[in-house]
C-alpha cells in the first residue's frame, strides 16, 4: 500500500518537488527539532483555553508570588494570577502579532517592490528614498511615536511593527523581480509573443515569490522580539492581554526574590524565536538549491 | 571619488531632513496635547491660550517647521517641557553613552564575529564548525532583554561577581568601568557576534569555491596566505557592508540593554520623554539618530567601494 502511494507521488511532478523540499527541509536534525518547537507553540496558542488551568486574568488576592506547586505549576504573580496560564496565553499573543504583523508587511512590501520594479524611473526612486528614510529612523523611536498616535492594541501593534520591516521587502522584491526581468526566459517568453499580464502571472511572480516566503519566515521571530521588547519597555501590547514581554517587565522588580517569575517567560521567549529561527533558516536552505547539502 | 562621496553626503542630508519632517508631522499629530506636557494639567483657559501661542502652535504646520529648523541649524535645538533646560545640554550625556556602548559593541560584534567566522569556515564539518555554527543558530537573535536579565540572575543575583547596575566613564574609574560594562556589553553584542559570525561563514564559503582560489594553491602558496590574503579579503566585502545596519540595530538595542542595567543613556529618557510628550527632547534625538545612522551608512558606503575596486564610482 506504501509503495504504491509513494509511485503515485513520484508519478505527480507536484508530490514529487513538495518530498524533495520536505526531506532537504527535515534532512538536518536541527531543523526537525525547530519545527517541532514550532508546531509545539503554535499547538499551544491555538488551544491556549484548553491548556491553561486557570483564567489568565482571575485575580486572587489571598494567592499572590506563590513559588511553584501542583496548584500553581510556575507558581502565581503580584496579583495571584497563575504564571503558567498567562504564560500560555501569550504564546497567543506573541505568535499573532508576529505572523500578522509579517504578513502584512511582506503583502506590502512585495506590492511596492513590484510597482518600483515595473514602473522604474521616478516612482522606484521615490520608493527606495522613502525605504531609506524609514530606515534611517531608528525602529525603536519610530514604533515608540506609532504607539503614542495609535494606541497599543494588538492589531494597532501588528501594523505599528509591519511598518519597521517593509522597507526590507520592498527592497527585496525589487531586486528580485528586477533580475528575472533581466533573465534570458523572460527574453525568450517576451519574444514569443506572452501578452504583458501572462508573462507576470505566468513567469516573473511566481518565480520572484520564493525570497519573499523565506524572509518572511524568518521575519516573524524577529518581529515577535521586536513586540516583547516594547511590552518590555512598557510601550507595548497593554494590560490584561498577557505578553510574555509583558509579563516580563512587571517581573522585573523581583528577580532577585522570585527569579522563576522573570526567567519562565524569558525562556519561553528565547525557545520559541530560537524555534522559529531554525525553522525559518531550514527552509530557507530548502528552497534554495544552491545551498543544498551545503550545511551537512 | 570626491564627486561620489560629495553625492552621497547630499543625498545623507536629504534623507535627514525627510527623517526630520516625518517626525515632526508624527509629533504633530500625536493625540496628547503639548501645552498640558509643559504646563501641567491644571490651568486656566487664559494661560492655555497663552501657552498655545507661546509654542506657535496657532501657525501653520509647514511654518512651524521652518522655525524649528532655522533654529536647529543654529544649534538651538529647544528647551525640554519635562526638564526644563536646554535639549542639549540634557541629550549630549545620554547620547554619548548609547553611542559609546553602541560603537564599543559593534567593534566587538565584528572582531569577534569575523574570526570566529574564519573559524567555521576553514573548519568546515569538523566539530569546531559544528559547535560555534550550532552557537551562533541559537543566539543570532536572541532578545538583548532576556540575554541581560539571565547574566543579571548568574552573576548578580546567584553569584555576586559583578555589579548589578550603574555606568563609569573608563578615565573616572577604570576597574569600575570594567565590572559594569561587562554585562551589558556581552548582551548586547551577542547576537551581533553571531550573526556576522553566520554570514563570515557563509561568505568565505563562497570565495573558497572560486578558481582563484584553487589557482593560488596550486602555485604553492602557503595555507595561511590563501585565507588571510585571498580568501578573507574578499569575503569580508559583503561583512563589512553590515556595519551600518548594525550600528543602527545596536543604537537600538542599547535602550533595552540600558533599561535592565540601570545605564544612564538615551534609552529610559526616550520612553520618558514620548510618555510625557516632551516634543523637543523627542524631536532632537530621532534627527541626531538618523544622522548617526545615515553618517554609518554613509561611512560603509565608502568603504564598499574602497576595498572593491570591481565597484565602479559612478
Amino acid at each position: 500500500m506504501r509503495e504504491k502511494i509513494e509511485a503515485r507521488a513520484a508519478h505527480s511532478g507536484r508530490g514529487r518537488r513538495a518530498r524533495q523540499f520536505l526531506r532537504a527541509l527535515f534532512h538536518r536534525k536541527i531543523v526537525l527539532v525547530g519545527s517541532i518547537g514550532t508546531i509545539f507553540f503554535v499547538l499551544i496558542a491555538l488551544f491556549a483555553p484548553l491548556v491553561a488551568p486557570y483564567d489568565p486574568n482571575v485575580i486572587d488576592k489571598g494567592a499572590y508570588l506563590l513559588g511553584m506547586s501542583p496548584l500553581h505549576p510556575l507558581g502565581t504573580d503580584l496579583y495571584g494570577r497563575d504564571l503558567f496560564s498567562r504564560l500560555v496565553f501569550g504564546a497567543r499573543v506573541s505568535l499573532l502579532t508576529g505572523v500578522t504583523a509579517t504578513l502584512i508587511a511582506a503583502a506590502a512590501g512585495s506590492l511596492l517592490g513590484i510597482v518600483a520594479a515595473y514602473y522604474g524611473g521616478i516612482v522606484d526612486k521615490i520608493l527606495l528614498r522613502a525605504c531609506e528614510t524609514l530606515d534611517a529612523i531608528p525602529y525603536i523611536a519610530l514604533t515608540m511615536a506609532l504607539v503614542a498616535i495609535l494606541g497599543n492594541g494588538m492589531l494597532n501593534m501588528a501594523v505599528i511593527m509591519c511598518s519597521t520591516c517593509v522597507p526590507f521587502f520592498v527592497r527585496m522584491m525589487r531586486a528580485s523581480v528586477l533580475s528575472i526581468l533581466n533573465s534570458d526566459y523572460i527574453l525568450a517568453a517576451k519574444l514569443s509573443g506572452q501578452s504583458e499580464w501572462k508573462l507576470w502571472l505566468k513567469h516573473i511572480l511566481p518565480n520572484s515569490v520564493s525570497p519573499i516566503i523565506v524572509s518572511a519566515t524568518q521575519n516573524v521571530g524577529n518581529t515577535i522580539m521586536m513586540e516583547s521588547g516594547l511590552s518590555f519597555l512598557g510601550i507595548g501590547i497593554s494590560v490584561p492581554m498577557a505578553s510574555w514581554g509583558a509579563i516580563i517587565s512587571e517581573a522585573r522588580p523581583y528577580l532577585t526574590t522570585h527569579p522563576l517569575y522573570v526567567l519562565a517567560p524569558c525562556a519561553c521567549l528565547a525557545a520559541l524565536i530560537i524555534c522559529l529561527n531554525l525553522f525559518g533558516d531550514g527552509i530557507r536552505d530548502a528552497l534554495d538549491p544552491s545551498l543544498r547539502g551545503e550545511t551537512a | 571619488m570626491v564627486k561620489y562621496i560629495s553625492s552621497r553626503i547630499g543625498q545623507m542630508l536629504v534623507t535627514v531632513v525627510l527623517v526630520s519632517f516625518f517626525t515632526y508631522i508624527l509629533v504633530d499629530i500625536m493625540p496628547k496635547d503639548p501645552v498640558y506636557a509643559l504646563y501641567g494639567p491644571n490651568i486656566t483657559q487664559e494661560e492655555y491660550e497663552a501657552g498655545y501661542r507661546a509654542l506657535d502652535l496657532d501657525k501653520p504646520l509647514l511654518v512651524r517647521y521652518g522655525m524649528w529648523a532655522s533654529k536647529v541649524l543654529r544649534g538651538d535645538w529647544g528647551t525640554s517641557y519635562k526638564h526644563h533646560m536646554q535639549v542639549w545640554k540634557l541629550l549630549a550625556p545620554k547620547i554619548a553613552v548609547t553611542l559609546y556602548l553602541s560603537v564599543l559593541s559593534a567593534i566587538v560584534s565584528f572582531a569577534v564575529g569575523i574570526l570566529l567566522g574564519a573559524v567555521t569556515a576553514v573548519k568546515r564539518g569538523k566539530w569546531q564548525d559544528t559547535v560555534l555554527t550550532f552557537l551562533a543558530n541559537l543566539c543570532a537573535s536572541l532578545p538583548s532583554f532576556v540575554v541581560a536579565l539571565g547574566l543579571l540572575y548568574l552573576f548578580c543575583i546567584r553569584s555576586q561577581l559583578l555589579p548589578t547596575s550603574g555606568f563609569t566613564w573608563p578615565w573616572v574609574d577604570f576597574g569600575k568601568h570594567v565590572r559594569q560594562l561587562a554585562m551589558p556589553l556581552f548582551a548586547l553584542s551577542l547576537s551581533g557576534v553571531a550573526s556576522i559570525c553566520r554570514q563570515t561563514r557563509s561568505s568565505m564559503l563562497e570565495v573558497i569555491r572560486q578558481d582563484y582560489i584553487r589557482t593560488a594553491r596550486s602555485k604553492g602558496l602557503r595555507e595561511r596566505v590563501v585565507i588571510v590574503g585571498h580568501v578573507m579579503r574578499n569575503a569580508l566585502v559583503p561583512v563589512i557592508t553590515l556595519l551600518g545596519n548594525r550600528l543602527a540595530y545596536f543604537i537600538g538595542g542599547a535602550m533595552f540593554v540600558e533599561n535592565v542595567f540601570s545605564i544612564p543613556g538615551t534609552g529610559s529618557l526616550m520612553v520618558q520623554s514620548i510618555n510625557f510628550m516632551d516634543v523637543p527632547v523627542i524631536q532632537a534625538f530621532v534627527v541626531l539618530s538618523a544622522v548617526v545612522i545615515s553618517l554609518a551608512y554613509l561611512v560603509t558606503d565608502i568603504l564598499y567601494v574602497a576595498v572593491d575596486p570591481r565597484i565602479s564610482l559612478d
